[in-house]
């Protein structure tokens, strides 16, 4: 069966995270890959729980809502604690142990943990600990391209917001040297 | 032999199915009237709503769309957005512009949508047998206040013109009658104007015709005629309550 | 060809309704589809073309119902609760044989129901969208892609056919990013001589309506639009076949939930289980030929949707008692996962583990 790989990132909103699963999601269509970027939706725009399924694959997607990720991205402990046992055995787990003070208990899961809001906040970059985490997940898992993640984060952020852009370029490198 | 008389070539050669000593027909023939001295029945294209006049379809030579009840200011709106250069017109009735349609009514006003609107207000609903309408009279009498319309229970008539004057977008809001040949004068003047407003892209107008329905007031015609100078009249003055046209006209 | 770009489905949709020369909007706001009305708002003014913000869903359909008979292509889209209160419109529009497009990016209901996708409103969009004996022609897509692709399709069935179109989309097709590329551009579509646009004093008036009060008249002309869905059903009925060739055990999904399936479908073939997927693409005309196909070859049939079991009826209509048709759904907003459907597919086969 074709690869695919199964992205859930989990937060509050405001985190981020649908940024970060778009980010994923345009470095895959660099890539020429098939894709798909689920957003949860709701009432709440601003510190609710908010997460985003991304598939990726050789393949046309079916369910494109992630229910037993491969890749497990969590922002806050609710999420981590909501989604923990999901992750596929062999799965992975990118935790932003800023934010969750626990450690994951599952031992069939790899588990990194990266102070990224902290690292974030020391670099002037509040906005960016998720991407931080994303660079992290590219340097162990490479699920594409570096031409493609560069380009991916190019194609999320508009040409007029350039320096929002050298934000993003510099935290995926912090995270991939993390 | 010179001709004296002749029906306006915007009114089809059908007769109408209006009862008699009903209003209808002068208003009909006041609109093609109106149409024809502008020129304009090529480019025309109105809206007939529910109730008496739903076969107004019928009556006039331009386009005819047949909407839903209450719905006709909605329509128009579709319609006017995409023919902007065409002479958009809404024909409805007091059940339709004033209880189920009064929200495409209030919002097609406060957009300045630049249509003309003949309001037929004659305090009951004709066609469905005589029901109590929003613009019938505290104590009249119809199938649905057969003890007559108790404010305390029914609440109060709506003065549509009044009500829409306090809109920006409105253009005018002209109440008239067809009860005198000195009236129905001034109605065709006040339709005229309605139209001339849409031409000249001013926005929303609605003239409201006080009218006469002999068959559910259970009245002859000439009663009736008398019955709307004595009691409708009197809740509805007829006048010009906002013309953007008139400096200082507003009542 | 052109560049593949990543869309979210309502906005994909919407730009597709421009690019077929849908110039007047009329909408409400309404979650999940308020996007189709942001990027119309957006976009719209800059192509010379009409949004409006309707007082009402009522009134927005009944603006479509207008601009239609002008002879333009016209849109509204909602979802749910705001479609139920755009069946009134939808029911002229389909009396007075008018070619509108209407979207409904289904969620959860009854009454104010939930935000989250539902495939609940397929019965409404199929047998009832309004009072009265008349059809509309329901496509339901299940990728951004066919978001796009059957805004154009939707608008030249209802052109040819003189009938209103719907597509039944979903919130989560809504919400979703895919890969899309955008067709050439099209033309405004078919020639109109029934428009209501003023005769210029070149032809005889035309009239659009939908009252008839001699019962007999009424009767004829609505025998004559049933010889046109007739038509529809012979030349229109559209479906996917997916692991068809030689399978037992038939998932029949549309939508959302055929995703979920085609998933499932694929595990069950790698544990060797039988399995195939018809994904009705025309939910009316229900693409009743390839149900009827598939019947000699099949054992048993399973419909997966998001409701309580709408186009199950459908199914079982055309199988007629020769196979079993089973179903299984998540309602309330609730998307099926892929192993439960696969559990599903399992015990059909009988196969459970």
């Amino acid at each position: 069966m074709a690869k695919t790989m199964n992205v859930l990132l989990a937060g509050f909103g405001g985190q981020g995270i649908l940024f970060a699963g778009k980010t994923i999601a345009y470095s895959a269509l660099m890539d020429g890959k098939e894709l798909s970027w689920l957003p949860s939706y709701g009432p709440e725009m601003r510190g609710g729980t908010c997460n985003c399924s991304v598939v990726v694959s050789d393949e046309p997607i079916g369910s494109p809502l992630v229910t037993a990720p491969d890749v497990l991205v969590a922002m806050n402990l609710p999420s981590l604690d909501k989604f923990v046992n999901a992750v596929v055995p062999g799965g992975t787990i990118l935790v932003d142990s800023s934010m969750i003070n626990k450690k994951v208990e599952r031992t069939d899961v790899n588990v990194y943990y990266v102070d990224a809001t902290k690292i974030a906040d020391e670099n002037n970059m509040h906005s960016c600990a998720i991407i931080i985490l994303i660079g992290k997940m590219f340097k162990e898992l490479g699920f594409c391209s570096k031409e493609a993640l560069d380009a991916g984060i190019r194609k999320c952020i508009p040409a007029k917001k350039a320096a929002m852009l050298d934000l993003n370029l510099k935290a995926l490198e912090i995270g991939q040297n993390s | 032999m010179a001709v004296v008389f002749e029906k306006p070539k915007a009114l089809s050669d059908v007769p109408f199915h209006y009862c008699p000593g009903c209003t209808h027909g002068i208003v009909h023939r006041l609109v093609a009237e109106v149409i024809d001295e502008l020129g304009v029945e090529g480019q025309t294209v109105g809206v007939a709503s529910v109730g008496c006049s739903v076969f107004a379809y019928n009556y006039f030579n331009c386009d005819m769309v047949q909407a839903a009840h209450g719905r006709a200011p909605a329509v128009a709106t579709g319609l006017k957005r995409a023919l902007p250069d065409n002479v958009i017109f809404t024909y409805q009735g007091d059940g339709d512009l004033a209880a189920i349609g009064m929200a495409e009514t209030v919002h097609a006003a406060t957009r300045g949508e630049n249509i003309t609107v003949i309001f037929i207000n004659n305090a009951i609903y004709g066609m469905t047998g005589g029901q109590m309408a929003p613009t019938s009279l505290p104590g009249q009498v119809t199938q649905t206040s057969p003890y007559g319309r108790d404010v305390k229970y029914a609440g109060y008539p709506i003065r549509v013109c009044e009500l829409l004057s306090t809109l920006s977008g409105t253009a005018l809001a002209q109440r008239v009658t067809v009860d005198s040949v000195k009236n129905v004068n001034i109605a065709k003047k006040a339709i005229k104007k309605g139209f001339e407003n849409q031409i000249n892209k001013r926005g929303y107008s609605i003239i409201e015709v006080v009218s006469t329905c002999p068959t559910n007031w259970g009245l002859s015609p000439q009663e009736a005629i008398k019955w709307l100078r004595e009691n409708m009249l009197e809740y509805y003055p007829l006048g010009v309550y906002k013309d953007v046209t008139a400096e200082g006209g507003d009542k | 060809m052109a560049e593949k770009v990543l869309m979210k489905g309502n906005e994909a949709l919407a730009e597709a309704a421009i690019q077929c020369g849908c110039k007047h909007y009329f909408g409400y706001p309404i979650t999940p589809q308020t996007e189709v009305a942001a990027y119309m708002s957006k976009r719209l003014p800059k192509e010379g073309g009409v949004f409006l913000q309707a007082e009402s869903e009522i009134a927005a359909v009944n603006m479509v119902l207008g601009a239609t008979s002008a002879g333009v292509r016209a849109m509204t889209s909602s979802s749910s609760p705001g479609i139920s209160l755009k069946s009134e419109g939808v029911s002229y529009i389909g009396g007075s044989d008018l070619p509108a497009l209407i979207i409904n990016v289904q969620r959860g209901g009854p009454g104010l129901g939930g935000i989250q996708p539902s495939q609940s409103d397929y019965w409404q969009a199929t047998k009832a969208l309004g009072h009265g004996d008349f059809q509309l022609f329901v496509l339901a897509p299940s990728t951004i892609q066919e978001m796009v692709d059957f805004v154009s399709l939707a608008y030249e069935v209802g052109e040819k056919y003189r009938v209103p179109a719907m597509i039944l989309s979903d919130g989560m097709l809504g919400q979703m990013m895919e890969p899309v590329e955008f067709p050439t551009k099209k033309d405004g579509g078919a020639e109109k001589p029934w428009a209501t646009n003023g005769h210029q004093n070149k032809r005889k008036k035309n009239i659009i309506n939908s009252l008839y009060i001699q019962p007999e008249e009424l009767e004829n002309l609505i025998r004559e639009r049933y010889q046109r869905y007739e038509q529809i059903k012979a030349n229109e009925q559209r479906a996917e076949e997916f692991m068809m060739e030689d399978a037992e055990y038939v998932v029949v999904a549309f939508g959302a939930s055929s995703r979920v399936s085609r998933s499932a479908v694929m595990q069950a073939r790698a544990e060797g289980i039988k399995a195939g997927l018809i994904r009705p693409i025309t939910l009316w005309p229900f693409p009743e030929k390839f149900i009827k196909k598939s019947i000699p070859n099949t054992k048993k049939y399973l419909c997966v949707e998001m409701n309580m079991g709408q186009m199950v009826d459908d199914v079982k209509l055309v199988v007629n008692g020769e196979r079993e048709v089973g179903f299984f759904g998540r309602t309330g907003g609730v998307i099926p996962t892929p192993a439960e459907v696969l559990d599903q597919i399992r015990k059909m086969a009988g196969k459970e583990n």
